[in-house]
């Protein structure tokens, strides 16, 4: 919101910041409109009358807004005012979509109103992070904590046995008692912290101690350890849990952190050369890596066996073509498990290439905000939990639909806020209430420096630099 | 860390735009691939969830589409369809469509653009889209005579209104039934597919649209209206030989039987079509010469080319004559010539209607959903071969070959009929034809029918088919 002139770490003395709660609370009126129409088209096109628990399902999406929006107002008045409004309106297409494939699967199941049950948890956990996380900075104190969290969840699926932990040929689930959890969701965001906190602490000597190799800062040997560790983790990842969405998921956002902590590009190459070196001995190792892989070059020639899925996909993306079938009237559910993979070409087929193209606007918008905050947030710490935060959704996004529409090989993750499932909604919601927290603390204008003392909060000394 | 902070911003806006190029082009460059992948079932599924117009005839549907509790919400039936095979073909879900249904599926979708403005409403009144209706030209009563005729037979009977050209019967044998291959349970179609497959011919073949044989004798319609466009008359004396040496060659040919044309070795023109003379013809043939007798048969239509009626229509042709010994041949129809049951009622309805030949039509109007008409078929001209005065000759001389010659068959007491038998050879038993109209001073009605291989001739086999289908038609219209 900071004109060109302005330089938000500096703002005029005595101008006021605006806030910017109204802007957001017209953009969620406006998501929440466009979820209800949609919902409403669904329901006229498929059924031909308005079910009355769409009554029921406006109110408590509305009240999820609404409640969203006052708890932000309340704890973080100066968060940026997009990114609430970016997240409803994919919850909200999300649903709609769900729904609407619940329809088309007849006897399927009613997956929509567990979703909008998910997206209640996830809006409490969006509470409960404002609420706790008063200062982001608390977060770097638990790094380590976070990290060992983040494993644990990461390996849990890996040790369990397949029949709780494998689902379509990727084992990074939790199945209990008719739920399902994919840990990894979560242990993206604890290791996430970790990234930020550790490499605010060694970028220095990442950054420094460099020697010059064609042209390259190359690190020296031994501060190589921790992207190798996280190297070697990412790789047992993909070879345990055969999920080459996660492995990448993961080595990505820890390089492009690297990357942002240290300032040296080196370590972008250097990480590329380590996947793409992991990821070529695993094809040759590894035969449903080359499965996988073989799929992705031709899904048509596999259409009876594992391309299907995608060869579905691309029809769907194909048939729906400019302006897609409409809501309702396409045959999304052509495409195995479209609701949670696949939901991105469900909206290809039934609102077409504009519609896909908007959700994908919507995402940059998202990703660019959170992008922004990290530059004008003030602290290390935060500049970097934003930077990985944002760039995980764009880079979770980006494999996902890479795979969905046969531009990367299909991984088993999922559409962030747009796809069934519990652990994944619930993981983001949290993610973006740090993103929301961190804005706050980019947008609020610099108090003088009695002002925090007053409050009398000791860990956010601590942690000051 | 701002400056990375910002290429990985760059980079993200990098990524997104690759995501968005290639949604463009899978969903805008390759889109018509995918949509027409064979695999693909949502573009069928959505035909099938759409009501199809019905294809009428006489105020009744011969195809319409019911509403089923399958997965594709539609199921296409044909309550006669047996009887109106050749006409409407079939819709498959697995062979896709023939006959109308192929020719008007725009129309029967909804698809037409002659629709756009009421799929436009149908969208902002939420009513379901629906496809127009075909209204045919066809007369029951003639399609039923017609079938009724060629029963047991392999051939084609094809009715013409000669003033209009409007299609008044249009039929083909060995028939099917359409509704096994549009039938729902794919395995039930696959087999009764491959059962009309392998008969001989295969069923759904439209013998009258599809198939072009030896004429025979009835291109000497042809003939004899090029002799009189240049200057004979019915009256005018032609040779008749008992045999013709063919130019050039050694080759006798024959009249049928090997029976003289007439004592004196000539007769008037009028008499050797009556009794079908084929040395006369032969001669006649040679003496006006290749382009007389090409440029009258391109007249009738005999061009070669393809046309709809919308049903496709192969080209007739008087094909490759050499010298004018093929040329004696192809004059009484042998040889190269290659013509459709559809072309030999063209002929007759171009003479039965004063020498202008209508274009030949099957569909009259064309409906929308709500019955409004959103399209007619203008009767339009197609060529005008012959003279009014040469039509009256010809008509004269037809006349003759039903009253005295060989089409006696086709007589109908009270009705002068005009007609012409023919005979073809071919490597089986001879192919009977017959064409025809009626009444002979005011045609309401041109007819052809065909037998393949019938091994009679075309005044025992079909003459008296044609006689049947003429007088249906001039009952049913109170003649």
């Amino acid at each position: 919101m900071a004109g060109p002139s302005t330089d938000p770490r500096a703002p005029a003395p005595g101008t006021p910041v605006p806030t910017r709660r109204g802007t957001e609370a017209w953009l969620l009126g406006f998501a929440v409109v466009i979820t209800l129409a949609a919902q409403c088209i669904v329901d006229l096109t498929a059924t031909g009358s308005l079910r009355p628990e769409l009554a029921t399902f406006g109110i408590w999406f509305t009240a999820l807004w609404v409640v969203a929006h006052l708890v932000v107002r309340k704890l973080a008045p100066y968060a940026d005012p997009l990114l609430l409004p970016c997240v409803a309106v994919l919850v909200g297409l999300g649903l709609v979509m769900i729904h609407r494939l619940d329809i088309a699967e007849d006897g399927g199941g009613e997956d929509a109103p567990v979703q909008l049950l998910w997206a209640t948890i996830g809006l409490a956990l969006f509470v409960a992070v404002l609420y706790v996380v008063r200062d982001h900075r608390l977060l770097s104190r638990y790094a380590y904590i976070l990290m060992l969290a983040g494993l644990v969840l990461l390996a849990i699926p890996a040790v369990l046995p397949a029949s709780i932990s494998e689902v379509y040929g990727a084992k990074l689930w939790i199945r209990v008692a008719g739920f399902s959890i994919q840990p990894g969701e979560f242990a993206k965001i604890c290791l996430v912290v970790f990234f930020a906190a550790y490499l605010v602490d060694k970028r220095d000597v990442l950054a420094l101690a460099s020697r010059k190799v064609m042209g390259l800062e190359l690190p020296r040997g031994r501060d190589l350890g921790p992207v190798l560790v996280v190297w070697v983790v990412s790789i047992l990842v993909l070879v345990f849990e055969r999920d080459l969405g996660s492995s990448l998921l993961l080595f990505g956002i820890f390089v492009v952190m690297l990357y942002v902590a240290t300032e040296r590009s080196s370590w972008l190459v250097i990480g590329l050369l380590l996947f793409a070196g992991g990821a070529f001995v695993a094809y040759q190792a590894f035969s449903h890596v080359q499965a996988r892989v073989d799929t992705w070059l031709d899904p048509f020639a596999y259409y009876d066996g594992s391309g299907y899925q995608v060869a579905q996909s691309l029809f769907g993306l194909g048939t729906g073509g400019l302006f897609g079938a409409g809501l309702g009237g396409g045959r999304p559910d052509t495409v195995p498990i479209a609701k949670s993979d696949f939901i991105a070409s469900a909206i290809g087929e039934e609102l077409g290439l504009f519609g896909l193209a908007a959700v994908i606007m919507v995402y940059l918008i998202l990703v660019e905000r959170g992008l922004r905050t990290s530059l004008i947030v003030r602290d290390a710490f935060g500049k970097l939990l934003a930077a990985g935060l944002s760039f995980a959704v764009a880079w979770q996004l980006f494999v996902v639909l890479g795979g969905v529409t046969g531009l990367l090989p299909l991984t088993g993750l999922t559409t962030p806020f747009l796809a069934y499932g519990g652990s994944s909604l619930v993981a983001n919601f949290g993610l973006v209430a740090l993103l929301v927290r961190i804005s706050d603390a980019a947008r609020r204008p610099a108090t003088p420096h009695v002002a925090p003392q007053r409050l009398g909060d000791a860990p956010t000394e601590v942690v000051q630099r | 860390m701002n400056a990375p902070l910002r290429r990985v911003a760059i980079s993200v806006l990098v990524l997104f735009t690759l995501l968005i190029v290639n949604i463009n082009y899978i969903q805008v460059v390759r889109s018509e691939e995918l949509r027409e992948d064979t695999r693909n079932t949502r573009v069928l599924a959505e035909e099938y969830s759409r009501e199809r117009g019905s294809i009428i005839v006489a105020g009744e549907p011969i195809a319409l589409s019911t509403e089923t509790d399958d997965r594709l919400k539609y199921l296409r039936q044909y309550p006669d369809g047996g009887l109106w095979a050749a006409v409407t073909g079939f819709y498959s879900v697995v062979y896709g469509a023939r006959g109308m249904e192929r020719a008007e599926n725009d129309i029967l979708t909804g698809r037409d653009d002659r629709l756009l403005v009421r799929r436009i409403s149908d969208l902002f009144t939420g009513r379901d889209p629906s496809g127009g209706d075909v209204v045919l030209t066809l007369d029951p009563a003639v399609q039923q005579a017609a079938m009724a005729g060629l029963e047991g037979k392999i051939g084609a009977v094809v009715a013409l209104d000669p003033s209009t050209g409007a299609v008044l019967g249009l039929a083909s044998t060995p028939t099917y039934d359409p509704n096994a291959l549009s039938s729902h349970d794919l395995d039930a179609v696959r087999e009764t597919a491959d059962q009309l497959e392998n008969a001989d011919p295969d069923p759904r073949t439209n013998q009258a649209t599809q198939q072009r044989y030896a004429p025979g004798s009835i291109f000497k319609v042809i003939v004899s209206a090029a002799a009189l466009e240049n200057g004979y008359t019915p009256e005018t004396v032609v040779p008749a030989p008992q045999t013709l040496t063919l130019p050039g060659t050694r080759t006798e040919l024959e009249n049928f039987n090997g029976s003289a044309c007439s004592a004196s070795g000539e007769q008037p023109l009028i008499d050797a079509l009556t009794i079908s003379c084929n040395t006369a013809f032969a001669q006649l043939g040679i003496d006006l010469g290749e382009d007389a007798v090409r440029q009258m048969a391109e007249a009738f239509g005999m061009t070669g080319e393809e046309f709809d009626v919308p049903l496709p229509v192969v080209g007739s042709t008087t094909g490759d004559i050499e010298n004018d010994a093929e040329l004696g041949v192809a004059s009484i129809g042998q040889q190269s010539v290659q013509m459709t049951p559809l072309q030999a009622a063209m002929i007759a309805a171009a003479v039965a209607n004063d020498g202008r030949l209508m274009k030949p039509h099957l569909v009259d109007q064309l409906l929308a959903p709500d019955l409004t008409v959103i399209d007619e078929t203008d009767p339009e001209e197609f060529s005008r071969p012959i003279s009014e005065e040469v039509a009256g000759q010809l008509t004269e001389m037809m006349t003759s070959v039903v009253a005295n010659g060989s089409g006696r068959a086709a007589r109908i007491s009270g009705v002068q009929v005009a007609g012409k038998t023919g005979t073809a050879e071919n490597s089986g038993p001879d192919h009977n034809w017959f064409i025809g109209f009626a009444p002979a001073d005011e045609p309401r009605i041109a007819v052809a029918v065909f037998i393949r291989n019938g091994g009679g001739t075309g005044g025992d086999v079909s003459a008296p088919i044609a006689r049947e289908v003429i007088q249906a038609y001039l009952d049913g219209q109170g003649g």
